[in-house]
């Protein structure tokens, strides 16, 4: 089998021992001389896949070749390639040429070739006359230098780098952002990059890999990933995003905030319930008092005109509600009628208090498909005491509803995202778990809780809640809806047709 | 009144009961040491309590048995001690505490009475006691010294060196040899310091173990001060003050190694 891909990672998932999977079903392939970032939240399995890359550790499933070779369970030190490690790992009983040349050393090679060797990588990494200096005498982003050429000089194919830039500050990280970029120039040879740093994967990167819960959300270039994110995940962890729930009318008209808008979008269902992203530069906004007979009209010393494209684009209102300078743009918030938020960068300043239009093309309307509309669905049992038990957890339901069933009976139990209700206290919570995820969907947050057993429940609630809070879930019993399988598809196709 | 909290309240006022207790039971036992050691039993300054040292072969001949024995004894006991900390310290034991506890468990019990049972373990075995007993006692009684520091230092080592030398292409010979060995010296001095030490001293092994047959540099010195009589208190200084000798240059050998150990050691 012949073809360009160095690193072809095949189904591979990753269990531990507790049961928990660090990597679930994950397929990457990177090109030779590709430049490819793994970008997620800590937790999210990025660091795990390297692992499995470099074999420090072995995937529970699938397979990952390596040149067409399968690697899956060959002992690191078999591998042609290195890796740059998050704290350096540099040895502190050897000095920088014998951190440098250890990996020579250990191919046997002759003296004066390794002395060669060592000395080109030094100086690849700015390091030329640092040779006999113990490795704790070196600054943090010497040591750095240190960890990536005691890798290069290996020749390696691949190049592993875990999070290397995340000890050093901020000022230094992008210096060596750039290096790291020319090197990779230099040597030609593919980079594999660890990161939970937007910015760092959107700067240095040929490719984004966004993970998240073991899972690649989406695989792309930078403005790919940017421009055209595939979920609500991806949205929100890269840059600033206003994301909403929207409902696609039919191929290329899109419905949020009650009014439609022109998409470019096609392919899902009519009626069929969608996410949208706006990324806040790409709303265009106005002073609605500068507004005659629905043209825009700029102010003598604005160009307001110009700035808005002309056409026959959906406007909607909203109210200034803060605005602040950013150095470059203003950050505005503004609240619709309706009662929806947008996030808006503009290089104009409005007060708070005005009245402005706001404006996007059809093509800076990114529709997404919606994983999880209204309902949490769940498997459940009719248990003794006019109660329910899903989740692990007994509930109490509606008698009225109960009468059908028998003590027994496995139901489907529906709980609206909106009846889930957050306590304070665990204690208060019929169920606890803890706030996983939160998205701000323009007029409600959108909470994922992961419950103590490792089930997860999707809040939409208004109250404010931080990642991580520890809370305790009830449910009011007429908000618990028994069904059949039967019934719970209905509801579904109801919902799409509401 | 305000003289008094002052006195109370200053830190070096704390202090005294210490230094009291240093001066009293440690300067001038040595200072004593020192006098009796260069002196006749009359008082007057000699060397001659030395010169009888070195003039008596039974005497020198014990002092290197004893060096002999406990030099065995240190290296039976790195040589058992540190699989046991490379065990502990690298085998993914759900409780590496638990081995750690039962390596330390008989030191909760006094080493006389430890000994005692060894010799009668001898005993309902029908094994001889005698310079093979006696080996086995120390290293019994003194291996959990070994373990402990080398256990210690393997313990805190970064695991990520052992994954860098492994992704430079180091097997599993080349990792212990050129990345955990190394690191762990500081540890195997530790150990050896304090297995080294206390052996080289004992006495009360000896005489248990080997029925008094096998004279340790510690017996010698504990006769000359117990039988002799005063007569023989400065010759018995004297040996102490060899002894004393001896063990300060190999704790200063080690604080040597813990001033490089140090300057290596941190990452």
């Amino acid at each position: 089998m012949t073809n360009d891909y160095i690193i072809e990672v095949n189904h591979v998932s990753k269990q531990f021992e507790d049961g928990k999977y660090a990597l679930d079903d994950v397929s990457l392939q990177v090109k030779k001389g590709e430049f490819v970032t793994i970008l997620g939240p800590s937790g999210c399995g990025k660091t795990t896949l390297l692992r499995c890359i470099a074999g420090f550790q072995v995937a529970s499933s699938g397979y990952i070749l390596l040149k067409g070779e399968d690697v899956t369970s060959t002992p690191p030190y078999k591998r042609p390639v290195n890796t740059v490690f998050q704290k350096y790992a540099l040895f502190p009983h050897l000095n920088v040429f014998d951190n440098v040349a250890f990996g020579l050393k250990m191919k046997k090679m002759e003296p004066e070739t390794i002395v060669r060797k060592v000395k080109a990588a030094l100086k690849m990494a700015n390091l030329t006359g640092y040779e006999d200096r113990e490795v704790d005498t070196l600054s943090g982003g010497q040591q750095q230098r240190v960890a990536i050429a005691r890798a290069i000089v290996n020749e390696p194919e691949v190049l592993l780098l875990d999070e290397p830039l995340s000890a050093l500050d901020l000022k230094m990280r992008h210096d060596m952002q750039i290096e790291l970029k020319e090197l990779h120039d230099q040597l030609g040879i593919t980079f594999i990059y660890v990161t939970h740093d937007q910015e760092e994967a959107l700067t240095l990167s040929d490719r984004v890999v966004v993970m998240s819960e073991g899972k690649i959300q989406q695989i792309g270039t930078p403005t790919d990933i940017y421009n055209e994110p595939q979920n609500c995940f991806v949205a929100d962890f890269i840059g600033e995003s206003n994301i909403l729930s929207a409902r696609m009318i039919k191929d290329k008209k899109v419905e949020f905030c009650g009014k439609v808008f022109d998409c470019i979008d096609e392919g899902f269902g009519e009626n069929e319930p969608v996410d949208i992203v706006i990324r806040p530069e790409d709303i265009y906004v106005w002073d609605k008092a500068q507004e005659k007979r629905g043209q825009i009209v700029g102010q003598e010393d604005d160009d307001a005109e110009d700035r808005v494209p002309k056409g026959k684009f959906t406007r909607w209102y909203g109210e200034v509600q803060s605005c602040i300078f950013k150095g470059v743009h203003y950050e505005i918030r503004a609240l619709t009628p309706d009662g929806y938020e947008f996030l808006i960068q503009d290089y104009h300043e409005y007060l708070p208090g005005t009245e402005i239009g706001m404006l996007v093309k059809p093509e800076d309307i990114q529709v997404m498909k919606k994983e999880h509309d209204i309902y949490n669905y769940f498997d459940g049992e009719i248990v003794k005491n006019g109660k329910v038990r899903f989740l692990g957890a007994d509930w109490d339901v509606d008698e009225k509803q109960l009468e059908s069933y028998n003590v027994g009976d496995e139901v489907r139990v529906g709980v609206k995202f909106r009846d889930v209700e957050l306590q304070d206290y665990e204690e208060e919570g019929t169920l606890s778990g803890e706030v996983h995820f939160i998205l701000y969907k323009g007029n409600h947050y959108h909470l994922t809780i992961l419950t103590d057993d490792g089930d997860t429940l999707f809040v939409n609630t208004n109250d404010v809640w931080d990642d991580g809070d520890r809370v305790g879930v009830t449910i009011a019993p007429d908000h618990i809806y028994l069904m059949s399988r039967e019934q719970q598809r209905q509801i579904e196709d109801e919902d799409r047709d509401e | 009144m305000s003289k008094l909290t002052d006195l109370v309240s200053a830190r070096r006022t704390w202090a005294w009961p210490y230094v009291l207790f240093l001066v009293l039971f440690v300067v001038l036992p040595l200072l004593l040491i020192f006098y009796y050691a260069f002196s006749t039993p009359g008082g007057d300054f000699t060397i001659q309590n030395f010169v009888k040292f070195f003039h008596t072969s039974e005497a020198v001949n014990t002092l290197i048995y004893s060096m002999a024995i406990a030099f065995i004894t240190t290296v039976i006991c790195l040589l058992l001690g540190y699989p046991a900390a490379y065990i502990m310290a690298m085998a993914e034991f759900k409780t590496p505490q638990v081995m750690a506890l039962l390596f330390i468990l008989p030191m909760w019990i006094n080493f006389l009475l430890r000994t005692i049972a060894t010799v009668e373990l001898f005993h309902m075995f029908g094994l001889p006691l005698g310079e093979g007993a006696l080996l086995f006692g120390m290293c019994y009684d003194y291996l959990p010294f070994m373990i402990y520091p080398i256990y210690n230092t393997l313990q805190k080592m970064d695991r990520s060196l052992i994954e860098a030398a492994q992704d430079l292409g180091a097997d599993k010979t080349n990792v212990f040899t050129k990345v955990i060995l190394p690191l762990s010296v500081p540890g195997i001095y530790s150990g050896i310091v304090m297995v080294f030490m206390p052996t080289v001293s004992t006495f009360a092994i000896a005489e248990l173990l080997t029925h008094n047959k096998i004279t340790l540099f510690g017996s010698l010195i504990q006769r000359s001060f117990g039988e002799g009589g005063i007569a023989m208190w400065n010759y018995g200084a004297a040996l102490s003050l060899i002894m004393l000798v001896i063990i300060a240059a190999t704790s200063f050998f080690d604080q040597e190694r813990d001033h490089d150990a140090q300057k290596g050691g941190l990452l």
